[in-house]
């Protein structure tokens, strides 16, 4: 497909104009990892009970697949994540998201396992999504994209790990959303993986959960410029209703004590109050950052889209109103872990894991790390939490006969 | 719930498989004689993992465990243990009946809310039971409480009545009680001293309830 089928995408208007983000429209048609497009005729059946075809799966890998296929790890992003785990990003420029836990010498070494790590379908950085061309009316898809779940995310995954070879993931890692992931890899594809490590995530999207999303997306579709979802042929982003919807969201992230013991009631490069609206107050400049930068690599329709899937996860329903029998008959190594200071996906949603877990008698491991950061704790350096996670990783790897760190295949 | 008597260090969250570290406990040498190898076995209120770490070394079980304190939680999952936070009282009940081949509450009953209930869990879990407790009825225990009218302190029973955890206390008569009460079968009982020695005595439950410091219950539902 060619650039031009993608409009131009000039700033939007209000405070959260920006130049033209290129660079984000980039990643859409042509990605800066490797991708494996699925042929019209390799059709992706969605939970919607439509098709999807042709559709595209950009990954990342870091280390070597070895000769027996048995060391991969699939890591699964979250929200406003993506495939760029431990490499620079190509948009932003910053660090992989998850260099705190993955890389050479990493709790998830990569000296020592294939770890793998797709955009989610509907994502916007190069998987297919709702920013992409649609073969169909040759435009972007925008809401002509068929509404996605996590199970289907995960049908995509599954399609990528075949295109691999790999019949057996050694694990399958998420946090947040890539948690419902994991989840959802253990319940339906029981003999595709050893291990699983669900994080700070819960096996059924809660109401206030469901409450901030539609906040976010009513703030994307109250700006004029969303279009109803077809900002792209007017050559307009509705960043502003974006921003909104990332602020709001960012709060969530966040836990009370860190927003005051970061903030507090600080004053943002001035000395008194304006008697203005302006963001005074640091907290609000921080937010109005936060809003600002996430525009710029981020399509306003997948955040719908992905909203949406999180917000139709429901493992328990899905499963005949018993979360146990999602688990039944798995074989795989679960360790579940949580954060004291998450109120977002909080400990007792991973009780509840935990609980249907032990029901089926799995082989569970449940961890609380003491944390006052908030959701976005598992992002973050929390030695507790690394130490949990590679004595978890190496004592499966040393059962399940992989080497050892530093030690010789 | 916590153990009444600590297990010594080894906590470190590293080299668990090393042949370096504290000498068992008296208690999990004891329990180890009782597994059959290659079992699934969960201990409930598992410390730092200690027990888990010896049945996995010497009897290659498939080990899982419970725990309520979340430190040492973190340290049993950072040295590879199949380790959850949880609570005897509460969360034994989230088990399937019969999903281990023993089920063991070492040195721990005497700390839940409801010993009898979770005896019971025990039992229902587990094809056996295995129970470990500090014995009540020890002589050194009933004549510092007759002597000095005030409860009892010894090594086995090191904290004093407002700071123990212990709050459901019992002799080996009364356990042998309680078992019966929930329909249990002893398969074996064993008295001991506090430096793991097993006493001689194989028949009166009056002279094993005088002299031995802790006792180890293997059990099975009956019928």
């Amino acid at each position: 497909m060619s650039s031009n089928e993608i409009s131009a995408d000039p700033a939007g208007t209000g405070p959260f104009a920006r130049p033209v983000a290129d660079a984000r429209h980039n990643e859409v048609v042509s990605p800066s990892s490797l991708v494996v497009h699925f042929p019209a005729s390799e059709p992706l059946k969605l939970d919607c009970e439509q098709e999807l075809a042709p559709f595209a799966v950009a990954y990342q890998t870091y280390g070597t697949l070895n000769a027996e296929k048995s060391n991969a790890i699939l890591i699964c992003h979250a929200l406003t994540g993506d495939q760029h785990v431990h490499n620079r990003h190509p948009v932003t420029g910053k660090e992989g998201w998850w260099d705190t836990l993955v890389g050479p010498g990493k709790p998830v070494d990569t000296n020592r396992f294939f770890v793998i790590c797709s955009n989610i379908l509907g994502g916007c950085m190069g998987t297919t999504g709702p920013a992409s061309f649609n073969p169909a009316t040759r435009r972007p898809y925008g809401l002509d994209f068929p509404v996605i779940t996590i199970a289907d995310m995960v049908r995509a995954q599954v399609r990528l790990v075949d295109h691999l070879g790999i019949k057996q993931l050694f694990s399958v890692i998420g946090g947040s959303m890539g948690g419902m992931q994991v989840l959802e890899w253990a319940a339906s594809y029981k003999d595709r993986l050893l291990t699983a490590i669900p994080i700070a995530t819960a096996a059924t999207h809660s109401a206030q959960n469901i409450a901030f999303h539609e906040v976010g997306r009513q703030a994307v579709m109250a700006d004029p410029n969303w279009r109803e979802g077809n900002y792209h042929a007017f050559a307009t982003r509705p960043s502003a209703g974006l921003a909104v919807a990332r602020m709001a969201a960012h709060i969530t992230y966040l836990s009370e004590k860190a927003l005051q013991d970061k903030f507090g009631r600080g004053l943002q490069d001035r000395t008194a109050r304006s008697f203005s609206f302006d963001a005074d107050f640091k907290i609000e400049s921080y937010l109005r950052h936060q809003g600002s930068t996430f525009v710029d690599r981020f399509d306003a329709n997948s955040y719908l889209y992905i909203t949406r899937a999180m917000d139709y996860f429901d493992l328990e329903a899905a499963h005949g109103g018993k979360l146990a029998n999602a688990f039944r008959g798995t074989t795989a190594q679960f360790c579940v872990v949580s954060f004291t200071s998450d109120w977002l996906y909080p400990t007792r949603d991973s009780k509840e894991i935990v609980k249907a877990l032990n029901a089926v008698a799995a082989n569970v491991s449940f961890v609380e790390i003491e944390s006052d950061k908030g959701h976005d704790a598992f992002l973050l350096e929390e030695p507790e939490f690394f130490a949990t996670i590679r004595g978890f990783v190496n004592a499966a790897a040393a059962k399940h006969g992989l080497a050892a760190p530093g030690e010789l295949v | 719930m916590q153990k009444s008597v600590l297990p010594s260090g080894n906590g470190s969250g590293k080299g668990n498989n090393g042949s370096a570290g504290p000498p068992p406990r008296a208690d999990h040498m004891l329990i180890a004689e009782m597994v059959a190898p290659g079992s699934r076995v969960l201990d409930v209120g598992c410390g730092d993992g200690a027990l888990l770490d010896l049945l996995d070394r010497t009897k290659n079980v498939d080990g899982r465990g419970v725990e309520l304190s979340r430190e040492r939680v973190n340290a049993c999952v950072a040295r590879g243990l199949s380790v959850i936070q949880g609570d005897a009282d509460r969360d034994l009940a989230d088990y399937p009946d019969q999903a281990f081949d023993y089920a063991i509450l070492s040195l721990t009953i005497q700390a839940t809310r409801e010993p009898k209930t979770v005896l019971e869990n025990l039992l229902r879990i587990g094809r056996h039971a295995i129970v470990s407790f500090p014995n009540f009825g020890h002589w050194l225990v009933r004549t510092q409480l007759l002597f000095t009218g005030r409860m009892p302190m010894t090594d086995n029973l090191p904290e004093p009545w407002w700071r123990t955890l212990d709050a459901h206390l019992c002799t080996i008569k009364d356990f042998v009680d309680l078992a019966a009460l929930v329909n249990a079968e002893v398969e074996e009982a064993v008295a001991f001293n506090s430096s793991g020695q097993r006493l001689p005595i194989k028949r009166s439950l009056s002279l094993q309830n005088l002299l031995g410091e802790k006792a180890v219950f293997l059990l099975r539902r009956k019928g």
